[in-house]
């Protein structure tokens, strides 16, 4: 009996080892361990033996049936794992194929500008205000300083569309109609849009470009208000290392009036050819409000006053990003707005 | 402004500066100088020889041999090929070492004549073509002036100078003279500016001539009558300073009087006194009167313009240019001589309406200084006395007055320093502004300024803060930021166009910006909004920019055209932004502008060759993008066949929204968008922006914790029936049970026979509150089922 079952045990083992798939484990199981197979078969013989000899051959046929079991438990985690294995040997594939990427499209280059310089302003206080591109001659020139032949309009030739009527050529206007609808209250608001000026397209002349206008009204705001806002901007947008000077010049809607030069962002105030040797790049124009504008727009000059700063986004993405051709900014080209 | 230093040392000592040290000086105090010019920068070495001997050159026919006394022991041989050489000339000699612009001269071997040194012409020197006298420009430059050989020839004309380029803006107008350049730079550099003294010796005979002032445009006006004049060249000192100022040398009458408008910024203007008569009347042109001016041009006048007359005829354009009925010529021997005040905006229109400019018109129309009209009479009358042997009769003919007064300002100390953020002494102030020129009484806080006429851009105490500031320097200037808090923020408009801009980009599309202005033709495409017109310009520079857009689309065609010409096909752009369209034709209110978001793709909209799948654009692709945009603005958009202007007839949609237009979808017609932009197969949207809103605020809702239930239906119908109808049907019929209805197959073809289609939607059932009974979804689909049955006369599909 025990040879008997030893030789059941030893042929099953064979047969566990032997077997390659969850199937034929399968078979193995059914045909030793299952009800008609032997080794149920020598339990169920057992009323033939003495009482001695039953519990020894009992024990004999629960050991080689725990035997068998066991082995073939494990070897059915074995076969699994290589039929796995096998499986996901045939779905290798070229990982170094690629992708099916999603298209993503891009903002326009004078967006990023304009919404990082929108950012900037908001930190600090400012809220964005704006008004029509097709503007009135006397929120464009009149309340701005400029009455009708004043020298200074030639310095903006203009489209006009009636007498009265005209494509903006400043974002000002905006500063005139919300320093109106303030009725006196402070301000502190950024203008960035389009305008428009009856220029020949070339590579530095745009007959439309955009710019960013800031104004500030309060009751004691001076020059050195201005200065500090200007050079918070310029090193949040060009670097911290970036420092501002203060040239004297004219607008007529401010009074003193200010070209603004950043120290050059390539070469940090050495010289070189973006500076034009000179190590200072001029960004922008600004000054303190001229009292009659102020006026004009029914603010008492003598309590509250102002600054007011003015910016070309083209200027600023090209000193940025070194763009040689402002006519790039509006052929669309697709090799230009890729590297942005 | 063109502002030689030589002249400049005239008035004022500048002899400490080189021409860059002024230029810097003068930029940051705020004229900016455009550029220096040393003049003899590029020469040396250059001087007066007198030609001895002339003889033709043995081996060649158009060169010469010439010995040329240059003021040496020894006169020099020199080959020289120009055709009006002569023996006895004084000529403009370039020793061996010279230097000229671009070459260097050597001792060479000319034909095998030895030639030491080179006989120049002016434009050699660098001299451009206009200042060289006709019959010298194929030749060398003769000297007609007493000259003596070895002299420097630099010196001689000037040459030994340095020119500033002041690029002045609009106030400055003062600096529009020697006098004016002459104040500021002694105010930059701390000194004192001095004039000379004018002295003109009368005859005795008085002048019979005669002024009346008709026009209020012309406030003053003077005139003086010089006799006996002779008409020549100008001397050499005289040609020197216009030529370094960019003014050509005609003769010494005009030349003088271009002289003097240069020094003191007055314009001045001489008659030939036989051609004027004795009689000047200064009045309005009439309506239909012609006159030819100085150049030779008939010009056509009208009222607006103030003219000049002999009592009769117009003999010049009041402050804008003399006429040729009285031109000084070389046979005048008697002249008049105007100076005036015209009312800038006056010179100012007249020089506008007839597009002309001259060194006269530029400085009346920005008002020229009044206390110099009779200053510069008298300085041309003497020096015209003087170079052209005139005699100048007794007496200025004068008629009019001239507002002379000093203007007072009322300023303070501490008003200039709250204004400027600075803390700078009253003394400080009154030293800055005395160096100006200006008059200044300081007493306490109070800052009295007289400004004198010459500064008329100084009219208010904040113009007087940007005089202290200039002069004082922003170097000094602190930093600080406004003291007040204020509440920043991004408006909502401005918040929801960047949720558009990233949607559009999340979906594979890049933004473009273009031109506003557009041509008519193209202006009047897409244009929906058939009672509304497109806006022009009144005077465009082109016709392909003469008129505002309506709509992006014909901008962003460009675009895809400009692209695809250039290899790529694939492509996906959008714009937002503005459309102008008037109201009425007359345009007495502003047009309106609708800020608008389009989009434009061709060619694929995805492929992945190494995958082998691809998606090519078609109207579902566009379609979907405004879909997608719609789904996460949170708004319900339909879309309904339509028969929009240059869309493709039959693949077209209006998007609407809750009923109103609000856009559409689609095919550009194939015909338009290849003929006019190359294009064969392109769909665009277009959408009003600012509507693409959610009205309703988003409020949480339960998520049901109740499974749902799908049931599909396939139905034959009409080909004529669209899927929108159909989903109608659905929804009304299925009742509020139903959740979702998705189309999830098309098909036509034989199965389903001719003129037929089928539909199959998968439709979704949910109660929120408990689990859904199988027969009441039978019942809610056997509703939809009876619906679209009756609706369409629809088959169930088996």
């Amino acid at each position: 009996m025990r040879e008997q079952l030893e030789a059941l045990r030893d042929e099953a083992l064979q047969l566990v080892n032997q077997a390659s798939t969850q199937k034929e484990l399968n078979d193995v199981r059914v045909k030793y361990l299952g009800k008609k197979g032997p080794i149920t078969e020598v339990l169920r013989g057992m009323g033939k033996l003495s009482a001695e000899e039953r519990p020894v051959v009992g024990e004999i046929a629960n050991a080689v049936r725990g035997v068998i079991q066991t082995e073939l438990e494990q070897r059915l985690v074995d076969v699994k794992q290589q039929e796995m294995d096998a499986k996901l040997a045939l779905e290798a594939i070229d990982v170094t194929l690629p992708g099916r990427p999603k298209k993503v499209g891009q903002a326009h280059l004078l967006q990023q500008v304009t919404d990082e310089i929108e950012d900037i302003f908001v930190g600090l206080g400012y809220t964005i205000a704006e008004g029509p591109e097709v503007e009135q001659d006397l929120f464009n020139f009149e309340m701005l300083n400029l009455p009708k032949d004043h020298p200074a309009r030639d310095m903006q030739d203009s489209f006009y569309i009636t007498d009265e009527i005209l494509m903006r050529t400043h974002t000002s206007p905006v500063q005139a109609r919300t320093m109106l609808a303030s009725k006196g209250e402070p301000i502190r608001i950024l203008c960035p849009g389009k305008v428009y000026r009856r220029d020949e397209d070339d590579a530095t002349h745009s007959h439309q470009f955009m710019q960013v206008e800031g104004l500030v009204v309060g009751e004691s705001i001076s020059m050195a208000d201005l200065k500090g806002t200007l050079e918070a901007f310029v090193k949040q947008m060009f670097g911290e290392a970036r420092e501002i000077r203060l040239r004297p010049s004219f607008f007529p809607f401010t009074e003193p009036s200010v070209e603004v030069d950043v120290s050059c962002f390539k070469c940090g105030g050495k010289g070189c050819n973006i500076c034009k040797q000179t190590g200072w790049i001029e960004i922008l124009g600004a000054g303190m409000v001229h009292p009659r504008v102020l006026e004009m727009a029914e603010y008492d000059s003598t309590k509250m006053s102002g600054f007011a700063f003015g910016m070309g986004i083209e200027r600023i993405a090209m000193l940025k990003y070194g763009v040689d051709d402002i006519r790039h900014f509006y052929t669309n080209d697709v090799r230009f707005s890729e590297q942005f | 402004m063109l502002v030689s230093k030589q002249w400049l040392q005239q008035f004022v000592d500048v002899s400490q500066k080189t021409g860059e040290e002024l230029a810097d000086l003068i930029t940051k105090s705020g004229i900016e100088v455009e550029g220096v010019e040393v003049r003899d920068a590029e020469l040396n070495n250059i001087v007066v020889g007198h030609v001895l001997t002339k003889e033709k050159h043995p081996e060649a026919d158009k060169l010469n041999v010439t010995t040329v006394d240059i003021g040496q022991e020894e006169p020099v041989q020199i080959v020289c090929g120009a055709p009006n050489i002569e023996a006895g000339q004084d000529v403009i000699v370039a020793r061996v070492g010279a230097r000229l612009p671009g070459i260097k001269i050597k001792r060479a071997k000319l034909r095998g004549v030895v030639s030491e040194g080179m006989i120049c012409s002016l434009e050699e020197l660098g001299f451009e073509k206009k200042y060289i006298r006709e019959d010298e420009q194929a030749g060398i430059h003769t000297f007609r002036e007493p000259v003596i050989p070895g002299q420097d020839v630099l010196e001689l004309l000037g040459l030994h100078d340095e020119v500033l380029e002041l690029g002045l803006t609009p106030n400055r107008s003062d600096c529009l003279s020697m006098y004016g350049v002459a104040h500021e730079v002694a105010g930059i550099l701390n000194t004192t500016a001095t004039f000379p003294a004018i002295e003109v010796t009368e005859d005795e005979e008085k002048t019979k001539l005669a002024v009346t002032l008709e026009s209020e445009e012309c406030p003053f006006y003077a005139a003086r009558e010089i006799k006996h004049v002779v008409i020549g060249e100008s001397p050499l000192w005289l040609k020197n300073r216009l030529i370094a100022n960019g003014i050509r040398p005609i003769n010494n009458v005009v030349d003088v009087t271009n002289f003097v408008l240069l020094e003191t910024g007055q314009p001045l203007h001489s008659f030939d006194a036989e051609k004027l008569g004795q009689q000047i009347v200064v009045r309005q042109a009439k309506a239909g009167e012609a006159f030819q001016t100085l150049d030779e041009v008939e010009r056509a006048l009208d009222p607006s313009m103030l003219v000049i007359t002999d009592g009769e005829k117009p003999v010049a354009l009041a402050g804008v240019m003399g006429g040729a009925n009285t031109e000084v010529d070389a046979t005048t021997t008697s002249i008049i001589l105007e100076s005036a005040y015209f009312a800038p905006t006056s010179v100012r229109k007249t020089s506008r309406v007839l597009g002309l400019r001259s060194d006269s018109s530029s400085r009346f129309e920005k008002g020229v200084d009044p206390r110099r009209v009779l200053l510069a009479l008298d300085r041309a009358a003497a020096l015209i006395a003087e170079l052209a042997g005139g005699t100048v009769l007794a007496g200025t003919v004068q008629s009019g007055t001239l507002q002379l007064d000093d203007h007072l300002i009322e300023a303070s100390v501490s008003y200039i320093n709250h204004r400027l953020g600075m803390e700078i002494e009253g003394t400080v102030m009154k030293e800055l502004l005395e160096r100006l020129g200006l008059e200044v009484e300081l007493s306490g806080d109070a800052l009295t300024v007289s400004v004198p006429t010459r500064r008329q851009d100084l009219m208010i105490p904040a113009d007087i803060s940007e005089e202290v500031a200039r002069l004082y320097g922003y170097d000094a200037l602190t930093s600080s930021l406004p003291q007040e808090a204020s509440r920043g923020f991004l408006p909502k408009r401005n918040q929801h166009r960047r949720q558009i801009r990233r949607l559009l980009q999340g979906a594979g599309l890049s933004q473009a910006i273009t031109y506003s202005l557009t041509s008519e033709q193209r202006a009047m495409q897409f244009n929906e909004q058939t009672d509304l017109h497109p806006v022009k310009l009144a005077m465009p520079i082109s016709e392909a920019r003469s008129t505002l857009r309506t709509s992006l689309i014909p901008g962003l065609l460009e675009v895809a055209q400009h692209n695809v010409a250039r290899q790529h096909a694939d492509l996906a752009f959008y714009e937002l932004g503005s459309v102008y369209l008037q109201r009425d034709a007359s345009l007495e209110t502003l047009p309106i502008e609708q800020e608008l978001v389009a989009g434009v793709a061709v060619g694929l909209a995805e492929q992945h060759r190494a995958h082998g799948t691809m998606v090519k654009t078609d109207f579902f692709v566009v379609k979907g993008i405004v879909e997608t945009l719609a789904e996460a603005l949170n708004v319900t958009l339909t879309y309904e066949a339509s028969v929009i202007d240059s869309m493709h007839p039959g693949r077209t949609a209006r998007v609407l929204l809750d009923g109103e237009m609000i856009g559409f979808v689609g095919q550009v017609h194939p015909a338009l968008s290849k003929e006019q932009y190359g294009l064969k197969e392109v769909y665009v949207f277009e959408l009003d922006a600012m509507k693409l809103h959610s009205k309703e605020r988003v409020v949480y809702q339960e998520m049901s914790r109740f499974p749902s239930m799908t049931r599909d239906i396939a139905i034959v119908l009409n080909q004529s029936v669209t899927a929108s109808e159909v989903e109608q049907v659905i929804v009304e019929a299925a009742g509020p049970l139903l959740q979702q209805v998705t189309l999830f197959d098309v098909y036509t073809g034989d199965n389903v026979g001719e003129d037929k289609k089928s539909f199959a939607f998968s439709l979704r059932y949910q109660n929120k509150e408990r689990t859904l009974v199988d027969e009441e979804v039978t019942a809610a689909h056997e509703h939809v089922v009876t619906a679209l049955t009756k609706a369409f006369d629809a088959e169930l599909r088996a």
